[in-house]
């Protein structure tokens, strides 16, 4: 579909100053079915995201200057300095649409932008298009993945955060060349008040190298069944090149830290390829996964709930299971 | 630190547990299978622990008023706050609310703190996190920006403090995906509290008893306009819906899984199913 209408469509970017993640790379695709896509960036964007940006067709960043109060790092993770720059944005910019991915931050970022704005609201869309006349509409998978809504936004300004691996990215047919222009923001009080005192950035053991949870393509999963020992969850993450992800038990038992659980109140994952080990399937969890393409279970109980949801499952011993299958798919990739 | 004035902002949810469904593009809560929002607990909860940290005399004069936005059935939530210890409720109905999107939640919710304000100064609002049903998260952000008071979302700790100069502050932990925060921000404000936050109670005999006969007070948009334009809005924009439902299906049922029972080959079935579908 080529582009219709004059709309503009603002990307704000998650990584500006390292390179975009494909979460990022999924939205400017997503963008650049609705109309001309223009990137909003916090901070001075690198050249491996320009290069990136150029590849998916956009011509234009837009860095936000904020004079000595806006350093970057704290300016983007203050969620309500980051809904005033888009403001911004949107005002210079005279955009229609703004998208953001959709993480907890986010969340917050575009409920503030979409009051200052007054724009319509669409959260976790699964699917962004446009209706005859030419309003937003976002679908969506509710209620642990066991029914599909569409929503449309009536008012003239849509903001809508996109799931992640909602699309396959995909670079434009040509590469363009990308312009940076700067613009003010001058942050109101209480945006500037709300600036974190101090941030920690949490050092996943062991996470080197795998990719990240909320946007990975394959999600190996464990829970209670591990008890505690995730070496045979982890051996077949790693050779599907897979997230490692986990149930809350398992972070309440301290067995994984926080970051890994999959759930209604932890990681929303909807990968092309979900692996559950030792997971009963808890309406909690299921919540957190159940929109995933292709759902694997293995569990001892061939009675568990998470198999009435699963496309294949293997009734067994996880620990003997995942390393055999780790073991053959080595094989079958020749490594 | 004196006496609270704490507002705790409610869901009536349907039960995680139940078949949750849509009709006319709303979610079906009916009173068999609706219930107080999980998550909402930990709020209340967060409440009640302020308020019990107090002195004696302050702890008299505080208040934890509960609020919910929606028609007769979500009194339920109401009660069930009172159960756990909850001093008032207050719900918010009115036609023009049937069919609210965030903003139209939000704004009913922000009008309301501000017609309790009205009354007597509130010094927090607390939410969940989410609600389960819905799992946006947003409302406490429009809410807090409806009544131009900070926000803090995803709280797993906080402590209401004095900063260098005497004024009221909150210092909060907010616990993010690979970080975590430390915030101070101006009170009175709007906290979300994650299921980490606390171990919300189980309700006592007495409070049960008690809960079912408590009065709560319902607040149609008319009896709170006057708040509504304290805080410069005007009651028939804040609930008119920005989004619309176009439609709502249940998905398809999954087609029976293909079970391999594990006689020592069962990994390499697994392996196989995976590259036979060119998941590998």
């Amino acid at each position: 579909m080529a582009p219709q209408h004059n709309r503009t469509v603002l990307v704000l970017l998650d990584t500006p100053l390292t390179e975009l993640s494909s979460s990022a790379l999924e939205l400017l695709t997503v963008a650049r079915e609705l109309g001309r896509v223009e990137a909003v960036s916090i901070g001075s964007p690198s050249v491996a995201t320009l290069a990136q940006l150029g590849s998916y067709g956009v011509e234009l960043v837009r860095q936000a200057k904020g004079g000595g109060s806006l350093g970057a790092e704290a300016a983007a993770t203050s969620t309500p300095l980051v809904a005033e720059v888009l403001a911004r944005a949107v005002e210079v910019s005279d955009a229609d649409v703004v998208l953001l991915t959709a993480t907890f931050p986010n969340k917050e970022s575009a409920a503030r932008l979409a009051w200052l704005t007054g724009a319509g609201l669409i959260v976790d869309a699964a699917s962004v298009t446009t209706s005859d006349d030419g309003h937003v509409v976002g679908g969506k998978r509710v209620f642990a993945g066991s029914w599909d809504t569409v929503c449309e936004v009536v008012t003239d300004k849509a903001v809508v955060t996109v799931r992640a691996n909602a699309v396959v990215a995909a670079p434009a047919d040509a590469p363009v060349e990308v312009d940076v222009e700067g613009f003010d923001v001058s942050p109101s009080a209480l945006a500037l008040a709300s600036v974190p005192t101090s941030r920690e950035v949490h050092v996943v053991a062991g996470a080197s190298g795998r990719p990240a949870l909320a946007e990975a393509a394959v999600v190996v999963a464990g829970g209670r069944g591990t008890f505690g020992d995730f070496t045979p969850v982890e051996d077949l993450a790693d050779a599907l090149g897979a997230a490692v992800g986990a149930t809350r038990d398992c972070v309440d038992e301290g067995w994984i830290g926080h970051d890994a659980q999959i759930g209604q109140t932890g990681v929303t994952v909807a990968p092309r390829l979900y692996v559950g080990a030792g997971i009963s399937g808890a309406p909690h969890h299921r919540g957190g996964m159940q929109a995933s393409q292709v759902i694997v279970a293995v569990n001892a109980d061939p009675e568990c709930p998470i198999f009435e949801i699963s496309d294949f499952a293997v009734v067994g011993d996880l620990a003997e299971v995942l390393p055999q299958a780790a073991a053959r798919i080595r094989e079958h990739q020749g490594r | 630190m004196s006496a609270l004035r704490i507002v705790v902002a409610v869901k009536y949810v349907p039960d995680i547990q139940s078949d949750r469904g849509f009709v006319d593009g709303r979610v079906v809560r009916t009173s068999d299978d609706g219930t107080l929002n999980e998550l909402d607990e930990n709020a209340v909860e967060a409440a009640l622990r302020l308020v019990e940290a107090l002195g004696e005399e302050d702890r008299a004069a505080s208040e934890v008023v509960v609020l919910t936005v929606g028609p007769a059935d979500a009194e339920q939530a109401l009660r069930k706050a009172y159960q756990l210890g909850a001093d008032r409720a207050v719900r918010v109905t009115d036609d023009a609310l049937a069919g609210a999107d965030y903003f139209a939640t939000a704004g009913a919710v922000a009008v309301a703190v501000a017609t309790l304000a009205a009354e007597r100064p509130v010094d927090l609002v607390l939410t969940g996190m989410a609600a389960l049903d819905g799992l946006g998260s947003v409302v406490p952000t429009i809410t807090s920006a409806a009544l131009g008071w900070p926000a803090v979302g995803l709280v797993t700790a906080f402590e209401l403090a004095q900063d260098a100069s005497g004024a009221p502050v909150l210092r909060a932990t907010r616990e993010l995906d690979g970080a975590t925060e430390q915030v101070e921000v101006p009170r009175p404000a709007v906290v979300s509290v994650t299921d980490h936050a606390n171990d919300p109670r189980f309700p006592n005999f007495k409070l049960i008893m008690a809960a079912r006969t408590k009065n709560v007070d319902v607040w149609s948009l008319a009896e709170v306009a006057d708040a509504a334009g304290s805080l410069g809005l005007d009651v028939a924009t804040l609930t008119t819906p920005r989004t619309r439902t176009l439609s709502a299906e249940p998905r398809p049922e999954r087609p029976e899984p293909e079970i391999v029972v594990d006689k020592g080959e069962g990994g390499i079935a697994l392996a196989e199913y995976l590259i036979r579908n060119e998941l590998v």
